[in-house]
């Protein structure tokens, strides 16, 4: 286990790109503590997966250096770096049984035939995969084979970290579930540093202690699932995250006050005066039907996503997205929404501005 | 439940009838005619049963060509199915060299049996050959036309490259098809090099390997024309392989009944072992989907 620290780390894949344009990872200062579970969460095409094979070594990072506990190990090769990684489709070797395929890596570094023996038996059955393990990995499911990546992932006890590439793409949905739990309850017992890279909101916000959200290339904010949720730094994160993603609208930021379309909306602090493009955002979830005060809005359709209900209005000529409870009983005069001004973000040309207390 | 009945639908199969008739019934069955037969000219036949077919089978002249024909076959396959996959594992897996190697592998394969031979027989004359005069200046004793040695070296070194290719590329097409991923977990679980050979690149091209065996192993087994070209089948009968005895059973001696006999039991020995290939790549094909 290490602590591992990126300094002043990019890369680009065009030889001699000097171009913002050309970096599929931007500059970028982190430290993943010891012992932590991260996620790296992103859309398809963020660099991500860049990220997490440069910390594998897999990719030689173009600028910057990647250290281990202090030690610089930008130019170590993979296979020296003592980390683990799961890919994000089952990498098997098919003509070994499954057990094979577990002590393959402990074998590979020389450890004695009881130590892989138990500890093959131990992750096995934390994985669930107790009952094939002396069948052929070949004929096996993908989800049986995905379930052999893992395992070999987690097989190894001394690492530095596991490092997962959207590891349950492949997985259906039940035994997705199942397997996020049985990570989670993976990290708690060993205490690996893991980084889990995935562009599904739900299993970073539900794996990891620290999310990492990416775009473009770019670190855009690190935190806890929470404060990701209530406190997005950039609009594409407040987007990105819930479902439905945060409502925004352009508005003149007054002291304590904001203005949409000519209305008045009180907000939960005051800011100096703002100067570039300012919009409010507020989460569905923190939006109410109301007789007075707020925005007129207009219902067009209600959509019924289980547990909560989501409303499509319209205020102006922007859509906006409340979320009730379900079971909620509409009524005609409530026709104007209403914000929580303590939940309401600002954000001045995408990047929030924090205000001071009222 | 009434079954659709309409004959008309027969007259579309019946071009293809007909072709497969003229191309293969017809001509097997005037084999299949001449292997049960016997002639004393005239175009009159007498029932001989399965006379040919014992003569054949006791042979001794058939028993040396199927001696020779084998180990032909399996020296071949020794050195061209080895040589290919290295051959495969050392060529660049993208970019301009990629291309230009596979230009060049693929070239032997494009030219024309006979004209092979014609380079080949060329190329190893003492006289006039390249090799051969080289040989000779370097002091080797060499002569395939008369040393059946050094006429069977000749015969290998031609097949080798002549179809070492094909199973390179044939094994270069599966290893190309390995994601990227399987070689990535191969370094981080420090498997090494021959490893990664044994457990990844091995069994991903056991498919493709399996059917560059089975298409070199039926070539190698009827080859003919190189070798006629190249030696005649001599010195003496040295290099006289089945195919090159047939021909001259049947159209140098004219003995077509015998010969019709040896094609048949011929023809049905490659198709066996043409179809225990076949059963090991569906039995195979069978496991991979679980």
């Amino acid at each position: 286990m290490a602590q591992i620290t990126l300094s002043n780390l990019a890369h680009t894949y065009v030889p001699g790109g000097a171009h913002e344009s050309d970096f599929a990872l931007k500059t970028l200062n982190h430290v993943w503590e010891e012992g932590g579970a991260y996620a790296l969460l992103g859309p398809s095409g963020c660099g991500k997966t860049t990220l997490l094979n440069i910390i594998s070594g897999l990719i030689m990072p173009s600028h910057g250096r990647v250290l281990f506990d202090g030690v610089d190990v930008t130019a170590l090769p993979a296979e020296k770096r003592d980390i683990a990684q799961v890919f994000q489709f089952p990498v098997v070797y098919d003509t070994m049984t499954v057990r094979e395929n577990l002590a393959f890596p402990l074998k590979n570094r020389g450890l004695a035939m009881p130590d892989i023996q138990a500890r093959v038996a131990l992750i096995a059955e934390m994985i669930g995969l107790e009952s094939v393990l002396d069948q052929r990995a070949r004929g096996l499911t993908a989800d049986a084979k995905q379930k052999i990546s893992l395992a070999r992932g987690m097989v190894r006890e001394s690492v530095n970290a596991i490092l997962f590439d959207e590891p349950l793409t492949v997985i259906d949905p039940q035994l997705k579930w199942e397997l996020r739990t049985q990570l989670k309850s993976l990290h708690r017992e060993f205490g690996h540093t893991m980084i889990y890279v995935t562009h599904d909101q739900v299993e970073a916000l539900t794996f990891a202690d620290t999310v990492v959200m990416m775009h473009e290339g770019r670190v855009l904010q690190m935190g806890t699932p929470e404060s990701l949720f209530e406190t997005p730094a950039h609009t594409f994160v407040g987007h990105f995250i819930g479902s439905p993603g945060m409502n925004f609208f352009d508005a003149q930021i007054e002291g304590c006050d904001a203005m949409i379309y000519g209305q008045r909306i009180p907000l939960g602090r005051r800011y100096k005066s703002l100067s570039g493009r300012t919009q409010v955002g507020i989460r569905p979830e923190y939006i109410q039907f109301t007789k007075e005060g707020g925005l007129p809005a207009v219902i067009k359709h209600i959509e019924d996503v289980g547990r909560r209900r989501i409303v499509h209005a319209e205020v102006a000529e922007s859509l906006v997205k409340v979320s009730v409870p379900d079971g909620y009983s509409f009524d005609t005069t409530m026709d104007r929404i209403r914000f929580n001004p303590d939940k309401i973000n600002i954000f001045v040309d995408g990047w929030r501005t924090e205000g001071e207390a009222l | 439940m009434a079954k659709t009945q309409n004959n008309k639908a027969w007259l579309f199969v019946l071009p293809v009838l007909v072709l497969v008739a003229f191309s293969a019934v017809i001509p097997l069955m005037t084999v299949v005619n001449y292997a049960f037969n016997d002639t004393f000219g005239n175009n009159q036949f007498f029932w001989n049963g399965l006379g040919w077919f014992e003569e054949m089978v006791r042979s001794e002249r058939l028993h040396d060509a199927l001696g020779r024909q084998i180990v032909f076959t399996v020296i071949i396959l020794a050195i061209e199915v080895p040589l290919g996959i290295f051959i495969a594992l050392c060529m660049p897996k993208r970019g301009f060299l990629a291309s230009l190697c596979l230009v060049l592998m693929a070239l032997p394969l494009l030219i024309p049996f006979n004209v092979v031979g014609t380079i080949w027989q060329i190329f190893c004359r003492i006289d006039i050959g390249l090799l051969g005069r080289a040989m000779s200046a370097l002091g080797v004793d060499y002569n395939y036309t008369s040393d059946a040695f050094d006429a069977w070296v000749t015969l290998i070194v031609m097949d080798v490259w002549h179809w070492t290719s094909l199973v390179a590329l044939l094994c270069y097409a599966g290893l190309q098809s390995i994601p990227s991923a399987y070689y990535q977990a191969a370094r981080i679980d420090q498997a090494n090099r021959w490893d990664i050979f044994r457990y990844i690149e091995l069994p991903k091209m056991s498919g493709v390997l399996l059917i560059a065996i089975l298409l070199r192993f039926i070539d190698s087994f009827m080859i003919y024309t190189e070798p006629f070209v190249v030696t005649g089948g001599g010195p003496g009968n040295s290099t006289t392989f089945l195919s090159i005895d047939l021909v001259k059973m049947a159209i140098g001696q004219f003995d077509l009944g015998p010969a019709a006999a040896f094609s048949l039991m011929y023809f049905l020995v490659i198709l066996l072992i043409s179809w225990v290939f076949y059963s090991v790549m569906v039995a195979r094909d069978a496991g991979e989907e679980g």
